[in-house]
């Protein structure tokens, strides 16, 4: 069997003089646990003041008023900005030159199109001030009826979904495939409008000098976010000095500069002073993102075998009424069932709210659950255990490509999570298991799967005359443990214990480190990482392997390895010799390089690659009131090379849970006249508490990918969601014999069908 | 934040004073009043905080055998005071059910009592609530309504009351002592409540200035200790608001329920006393039959307000377990989960 690597074992990379793999705790824990890691909105520059947002009370129409002299007469306010007085921007924020530059609300001017937009911005010396200045404004509005929900308007199929997919694929002959079936499943699943809610609210504290703009604000992509501020404020990226050491949570609703931040930004230009601006709780259910609800019909076939012959996956997903972006959620069955037919389309309408964003596992969550779901009536009508059901529609190959997979040790999830979790002892029927205390109790699986991808990064790497080494790149740590787990990358590249390598981070002066999205920082960043240590380590070995004096002199051909701040000679390690004595006689206090990390184009051409998992739950439901927990969850991930392992076991628990919540608990409450978000708090949009939370299990498989990338590492960020949704919702089917198909799974869902 | 005065009087005739002005509300730990204040629904001109009046954090047993409870006593406190508990254990059952460890630390029972519905339409300040801003209509009537009132709403309001603590309170005959401008009075619990009718916005029969300065539960809660159990329903184990809960108490005698006492929250815009259904339950043998019966009275003259037709019969079985849990008899210590289905669930027992 293969080992698995969790806590209480030697992790199973471990070797001698290595940092990748070994546990190690949070670095920044300490400074999180005293209250000392300073966040964005922990700042407070001398002469700063307070912005407030006023936002719009409609989901469409425009302002026709603002009482701006009540709130300019308030004791403490500076400044109200709106369309009239908003500073100048080089660019409009309603153009879009890529598919990936979303418009922003920037009191461009004074049309209201979605529920809590920005609408002005209220400047003065306190943040209770400003508050009452922006209450004050008492907007009013010409009105226009709101377009809510997914039948709203006239659909259309979107150019493409997600990140350039296109927005239909087929593999193989679909309707041939039903048509030829002994069973079909066809089935319709709803799930709701979600919002992002980091614990830390989108901050800025903006100061500029001269054309100079210095900010603290929370970003998962500092590069893209400098980039984009350069173009609308028509100045060099260089003048931008972005530093974001430490996110409150981001999840995809921080990955590209959002309105009320640059607004903050507008707000310490109109006034000509520091301007600090954090979103109320509220205010985080609009202008910053949101995971689209969606409608997904399912059609599959199955032969006499079990075996199936056609899924058609169609999902009906909601856009704002002037941006695009489409949740990609059909797409989740492209990759996870060996079907001679697959098609996955998606139909979208526009609505009054808020551009959806990319929100954890965008589009492959909303997608698995809809999938896990119907794969699990599927093993159902067939009679069939619905881990077997899986086993033997096992993909071998990408089922949409054809392509064979990097490395695929989802097998071994099946089995090391079915075996933790007790699996075998599921009674296929549902409805038959109880308690002790008489509850019903239910069994359910997912399949858990996310693509590995990387972007572009680079790295600056340094080795210093007394043996220190430095690594600098401008990352994001949004609670993850970039912090750690880029640094065990950085000491391993420098041969190096992790204690002797400063680690810069987290600031948009250090070289880009790509985007903190797609469960691809580690990756990428830890490419650049690596190859910017191997290439300071390649100068080093030039200087010793040169150098007559050096006992390594004339190594070349055979080439050194480096450990414990020294170079061996690699067919003889009884030569070598340290950074400190090579660096002193090459007369340099410190030799610099740089790398980069990328994805390797020819693998991508030739391999599918994806991270794997499988997800076991258990629930119990009370057979007369319909309340549901969960009371035990197991996880098996096949997910490359492991990091941190402790790192890791927090990400996935994080996306299991997040899964969990999906099946049971998250709901955006719209109402469906004026498009308002009617629970936009964290006492009435649930997610789960403590008391939610079951005991956990995360197996991490191992898996040795030699293709995604030199590290092998795939990424854990998301996966976790995407499996664990269904394998809740199935369990609750497993518990009541009723399949519920809208989330999240609801008491009245329950008591009424029972 | 507008911006208010704020004082501190030093005695309750003082706090009367203070408070009987137009424009001012009582502050006590806040938990409820300062999340309005922050999202514009309460715009007080003047805070009266009573949280430094003498005399009021005091739990007394009276020489009758009732309890006196003051004000300012935080919920944790009560929930914790051993007496209390053995005495009233569906009343610390409902405490330690509500909200988180944090909130109950600093909630008082007087504030507890006038804590605010959680309807979504009374925070939106930009929907229609008569409550919140009378005549203007009520939103929730037409809209996004599954967890609204079933019992007693008017077309001008189908909010329900939020609150736990005064579920058992109120199915046991507790009793405000209030102190006001014309002196000291005293009414029952359930009928300082008022249901919306045309005036939603009038929750409670207090008048400006009144004080609720104590809590009194009468000798005869003793009566219902050894079968008293409060059962919340929610979609979250914790730190949610009811979707419908009961508290029930009976006093059983020779296999026959001798007298009973039911309540309900979350189906109204008061706790629900389910008198009704008692009188079923009086005389009658501890049954399965007899809790249907007295659950299909108590909910009666139920009617949905909107999409939550579910909630008539989901109240119906709330009660029966409600019924059949205290029949079974109070358990010698507090679950883990108080008030909750899975409370039977755990083997751990509650620590804080």
């Amino acid at each position: 069997m293969t080992p698995e690597i969790r806590l209480a074992q030697a992790p199973a990379h471990a070797r001698h003089g290595s940092n990748i793999g070994q546990p190690l705790t949070r670095r920044e824990g300490v400074l999180k646990v005293k209250g000392e890691a300073r966040f964005a909105a922990d700042n407070h520059p001398p002469g700063m003041l307070h912005a407030v947002l006023a936002v719009s009370q409609i989901a469409r129409g425009r302002v026709n008023f603002l009482d701006i002299q009540a709130a300019k007469g308030h004791p403490g306010v500076v400044e109200v900005m709106t369309p009239a007085n908003r500073p100048p921007l080089a660019e409009d924020p309603d153009a879009k030159t890529n598919p990936f530059m979303f418009r922003l609300d920037l009191l461009q001017n004074d049309q209201v199109r979605y529920a809590n937009q920005p609408i002005a911005v209220v400047i003065a010396e306190t943040l209770e001030a400003a508050t009452e200045g922006a209450a004050l404004l008492s907007p009013r509005y010409d009105v226009l009826p709101a377009r809510v929900g997914l039948d709203s308007g006239e659909s259309f199929v979107p150019p493409a979904v997600g990140v350039g997919n296109p927005s239909e694929m087929r593999r193989g002959d679909v309707e041939a495939g039903l048509s030829a079936a002994s069973k079909r499943i066809d089935a319709t699943y709803e799930t709701p409008a979600q919002y992002h809610n980091a614990m830390e609210p989108h901050a800025i504290v903006a100061a500029w000098d001269g054309d100079k703009l210095s900010i603290d604000t929370p970003s998962q992509g500092l590069a893209i976010a400098q980039g984009r501020l350069a173009g609308l404020f028509g100045i060099s990226p260089d003048k931008i000095h972005i530093r974001s050491p430490f996110l409150g949570g981001g999840f995809g609703s921080k990955g590209l500069m959002s309105g009320p931040q640059v607004l903050g930004i507008l707000a310490a230009r109109l006034v000509g002073k520091p301007v600090k601006l954090v979103l109320r709780r509220e205010h985080m259910y609009g202008p910053v993102g949101h995971r689209s609800a969606s409608r997904q019909r399912l059609r599959i076939g199955l032969d006499g075998d079990g075996l199936l012959t056609a899924i058609d996956h169609h999902a009906r997903i909601a856009s704002s009424s002037f941006d695009d972006f489409f949740e990609p959620a059909a797409d989740a069955s492209h990759t996870l069932y060996a079907s001679p037919a697959i098609a996955t389309s998606h139909d979208a309408v526009r609505v009054d709210a808020g551009t959806p964003l990319f929100m954890r596992a965008p589009g492959e969550a909303t997608g698995s659950i809809a999938l896990e779901s119907a794969i699990d009536e599927a093993a159902w009508a067939c009679g069939i255990d619905p881990l077997t059901f899986r086993i033997k529609n096992y993909a071998e190959v990408e089922p949409i490509s054809g392509k064979p997979f990097s490395s695929k040790a989802l097998r071994q999830c099946y089995a090391q999570g079915a075996e933790r979790f007790g699996w075998a002892r599921r009674p296929l029927e549902p409805r038959q298991m109880r308690d002790g205390a008489g509850l019903l109790v239910g069994w359910g699986m997912g399949t858990a799967t996310f693509p590995a991808l990387m972007f572009a990064a680079e790295a600056r790497a340094a080795l210093r005359g007394d043996g220190s080494g430095l690594m600098e790149i401008g990352a994001h740590d949004m609670g993850q443990g970039a912090w750690t787990a880029l640094g065990q990358i950085a000491a391993d590249s420098l041969g190096l214990d992790v204690d002797r390598v400063e680690f810069r981070s987290g600031t948009s002066d250090l070289p880009d480190a790509g985007i903190a999205g797609g469960s691809a920082h580690t990756a990428t960043a830890g490419m650049a990482i690596h190859n910017a240590g191997a290439a300071v380590i390649a100068k080093l070995a030039d200087l010793a392997t040169g150098d007559e004096r050096s006992s390594l002199f004339g190594a070349g051909n055979a080439g050194v390895t480096a450990r414990d701040g020294r170079l061996f000679r690699r067919d003889d390690e009884s030569r070598s010799e340290s950074y400190v004595d090579i660096l002193k006689r090459a007369g340099l206090a410190q030799i610099e390089a740089s790398g980069k990390g990328a994805a390797d184009p020819a693998a991508q051409s030739t391999y599918a690659m994806h991270a794997h998992g499988a997800v076991f739950a258990e629930v119990k439901v009370d057979p007369d009131l319909g309340q549901i927990r969960v009371t035990r969850m197991v996880g098996a991930f096949a997910t490359g090379r492991i990091i941190n392992p402790r790192m890791v076991q927090s990400q996935i628990f994080g996306g299991m849970i997040w899964g969990m919540s999906f099946a049971l608990h998250e709901k955006a409450i719209i109402d469906h006249r004026s498009g308002r978000i009617l629970n936009a708090n964290l006492a009435e949009y649930y997610v789960p508490v403590n008391a939610d939370v079951p005991p956990m299990e995360a197996l991490m498989i191992d898996e040795y990918d030699p293709h995604v990338n030199a590290l092998g590492i795939k990424g854990v960020g998301e996966i976790g969601v995407t499996g664990s949704a269904g394998a809740v919702a199935n369990a609750v089917w497993h518990a009541t014999g009723i399949r519920v198909r809208r989330f999240p799974i609801g008491i009245d869902d329950l008591v009424t069908a029972g | 934040m507008k911006n208010f005065e704020y004082v501190r009087p030093a005695s309750v005739s003082d706090a009367v004073a203070a408070a009987a002005v137009p424009g001012s509300a009582y502050l006590a730990s806040g938990t409820n009043l300062l999340d309005l204040m922050k999202g514009g629904i309460s715009r007080p001109d003047r805070l009266v905080d009573v949280t430094r009046l003498p005399g009021l954090d005091r739990i007394e047993h009276l020489a009758d055998g009732g309890i006196r409870i003051g004000a300012l006593v935080r919920n944790a406190d009560l929930a914790h005071d051993p007496d209390f508990a053995k005495s009233c254990p569906a009343v610390a059952e409902a405490l330690l059910s509500g909200a988180s460890p944090q909130l109950r630390n600093a909630a008082t029972v007087g504030g507890n009592l006038l804590q605010r519905t959680r309807c979504g339409y009374f925070y939106d300040t930009a929907s229609a609530c008569n409550k919140r801003e009378p005549g203007t209509g009520c939103d929730a009537r037409h809209g996004e309504n599954r967890l609204h009132a079933v019992l007693g709403w008017s077309e001008a309001c189908i909010a329900t009351h939020p609150s736990d603590f005064c579920v058992p309170l109120v199915a046991l005959d507790a009793v405000v002592e209030i102190e006001g401008r014309a002196g000291r009075r005293e009414i029952a619990l359930e009928a300082l409540y008022r249901l919306p009718g045309d005036t939603p916005e009038r929750e409670n029969v207090l008048e400006p200035g009144d004080l609720i300065v104590a809590l009194r539960l009468p000798p005869a809660v003793r009566t219902f200790s050894a079968h008293a159990r409060y059962l919340k329903v929610r979609e979250r184990t914790s730190y949610a608001f009811a979707m419908i809960s009961a508290a029930a108490g009976l006093r059983i005698e020779a296999g026959k329920i001798r007298d009973a006492r039911l309540a309900l929250g979350g189906v109204a815009a008061k706790p629900w006393r389910a008198r009704p259904a008692e009188d079923i339950l009086a005389g009658a043998s501890a049954d399965a039959a007899t809790f249907r019966r007295a659950a299909e009275a108590a909910l009666a003259d139920a009617k949905p307000s909107g999409d939550n037709l579910f909630k008539i019969e989901l109240a119906k079985r709330i009660i029966v377990r409600a019924l059949t849990l205290a029949a079974v008899g109070t358990p010698a210590r507090m679950s883990a989960l108080p008030g909750s289905p899975f409370a039977s669930v755990s083997g751990v027992l509650h620590d804080a």
